[in-house]
């Protein structure tokens, strides 16, 4: 049982390092802020998520998995929060989603 | 060079050169504030990679553990930590000092300025 | 697999480095310090010493940081690009560098248990903290009971460094203050921020009592639950403006709580005198030395709670109170 708990939990983490990677690499390729915010909530979200509730599955039931999982409630609360603030800000300051370009053809 | 065993030093070294390079050649008062921070880090980093010991545990009694790691560079880095968040703000006020007298905090225009009254 | 992580963390730290040395935009530059200090609080806990990882949290990527943007607030962002062959530092730094990368491969192995700094006062400290002092935090004991003198020093440090900012900001333009709630607050309209930010201050509060309360028992202590409690106020001036914070904590309070928590931990030390022992000899201060070294310890830990808390408060509210124009 323990066994299969470690597999699992240690799965999940590395599946949330992946996804936090991916995430990485769209904040640099993509081109504006705020489509890069949308990399960065990602992070936020989901590989954060994963990583601790993978965590906390691996180290069986107690004290550290109910630590984890509360830190991951704190992160839930105040991360989107710092994104939503930077996000009103670049608006306040100006800043506009890209323009979709026009398709020549199509509905 | 025995990189395993003395990787966490080489980069100790590494990062002390890139703080003392910042020190150095950076014009600006608080850039080189910046690198001071590096270098204290890098110092840091030094103590407690020589505090630790291989398959020890946090310097915290448990039951059952018997090998800890050192934990007297513990307390004299805690003690450099504060001290260091204390130069920076002593330091960051003279940044603004020096702002408020002299109009700039760059070390060129600066010393700009100690040449001409010099030569009044 | 802690080498591994080890390797990662330091390597990232090397980028941070670099980068901080190769940018000229200060905010930026302050971004990436608390980008470094933070992967420094990993690297600490990387290398067991998680006492130390949360003083660096807290002080490297939390409070330096917002110290550094208050300063440029006033100084301005850019930075002039350094000379354009700094030859000098070139040569001193891969002098020094070549020196020391000389002298290091002298050190003991990374871990060695028989390497010279482990030596008897260490084990001592391990050993005897048990039967002496009764904590398990042997770091908490070292720092408040055996070399309770140091930190009584360190104390006075951010004390006088306190005084030092109060004294050189006390010269500059200061804005006007008006009264409370005649400006708008600079986040009127950011509701989520301004609701999120009143949910998490009684937390941050719980948790600096918690961490200054339980420093014998698991990392924490005066120096961590201080800057914590800090903390807390710096966010409330942050998002609700600093009238407001001023207004909860009038610059009275933290001249006293600044001078009183040094003042709390020299008392203890003269009571010690009082009471027949040496200075700072907790042993005296109960009929059980046990006992005597646990009141001694919590008396002193608020002292240097309540001077960091202070200090920090009121560097930060002189910080902001300097006229950008």
């Amino acid at each position: 049982m323990t066994d299969v708990l470690a597999t699992v939990g240690y799965g999940l983490a590395i599946a949330g390092a992946v996804v936090s990677v991916i995430a990485a690499s769209g904040m640099l390729r993509l081109p504006d802020v705020f489509t890069r915010m949308h990399a960065a909530g990602v992070v936020d979200s989901l590989g954060a998520a994963l990583v601790l509730v993978g965590l906390a599955i691996a180290g069986g039931f107690g004290t550290a998995s109910a630590r984890l999982l509360m830190i991951l409630a704190f992160l839930w609360i105040t991360t989107p929060t710092a994104c939503h603030a930077l996000a009103k800000i670049a608006r306040a300051k100006g800043l506009m989603p890209p323009e979709r370009e026009q398709q020549e053809t199509g509905p | 060079m025995d990189l395993p065993g003395h990787f966490n030093h080489y980069v100790f070294v590494l990062l002390m050169m890139l703080g003392l390079y910042a020190v150095i050649a950076s014009r600006n008062l608080v850039k080189k504030l910046v690198g001071l921070t590096i270098f204290q880090t890098s110092v840091f980093i030094l103590y407690i990679s020589v505090a630790k010991v291989q398959g020890g545990a946090p310097p915290i009694a448990q039951p059952g553990v018997f090998v800890y790691s050192n934990p007297l560079p513990h307390v004299l880095i805690l003690t450099a930590i504060v001290v260091s968040v204390s130069t920076t703000a002593l330091g960051l006020t003279l940044a603004m000092r020096i702002k408020h007298a002299f109009g700039t905090i760059e070390e060129g225009a600066l010393d700009a300025m100690d040449a001409e009254d010099e030569v009044r | 697999m802690t080498l591994f992580a080890d390797i990662a963390l330091l390597a990232f730290l090397i980028a941070a480095a670099i980068a901080i040395l190769r940018k000229r935009d200060l905010f930026t530059i302050a971004m990436l310090s608390g980008v470094y200090g933070l992967l420094s609080a990993a690297v600490f806990v990387a290398l067991d010493a998680p006492d130390v990882a949360m003083t660096e949290a807290a002080v490297g990527a939390g409070t330096s940081t917002v110290l550094m943007l208050a300063t440029l607030h006033f100084v301005g962002r850019e930075a002039m690009p350094p000379r354009k062959r700094p030859l000098l530092a070139l040569i001193v730094t891969v002098a020094v560098g070549s020196a020391l990368v000389y002298g290091v491969s002298d050190l003991p192995l990374f871990g060695d248990p028989k390497a010279p700094a482990h030596g008897d006062v260490a084990r001592h400290y391990l050993e005897r903290t048990g039967e002496e002092i009764g904590i398990p935090n042997v770091v908490t004991a070292v720092l408040a009971s055996y070399r309770g003198f140091d930190t009584l020093g360190e104390t006075a440090v951010i004390l006088t460094a306190g005084i030092g900012v109060l004294a050189l900001l006390g010269m500059l333009p200061r804005r006007q203050r008006r009264e409370v709630g005649a400006e708008p607050a600079p986040h009127r309209d950011h509701t989520i921020l301004r609701v999120v930010a009143k949910m998490l201050l009684p937390l941050l509060l719980m948790f600096a009592c918690y961490v200054q309360a339980h420093g014998e028992l698991s990392p924490g202590g005066g120096f961590q639950a201080g800057v914590v409690f800090a903390t807390a106020f710096l966010l409330y001036a942050l998002v609700f403006g600093t009238r407001r914070a001023r207004a909860i904590v009038p610059e009275a309070w933290l001249e006293r709580g600044m001078a009183g928590g040094l003042l709390v931990y020299g008392s203890v030390g003269v009571v010690t005198l009082l009471r027949g022992g040496a200075f700072l000899d907790y042993d005296v201060l109960a009929a059980d030395p046990t006992v005597g070294q646990h009141v001694g310890i919590i008396a002193i830990e608020l002292g240097v709670g309540a001077t960091v808390a202070s200090v920090l408060i009121a560097v930060f509210f002189a910080f902001a109170d300097v006229d950008p124009a």
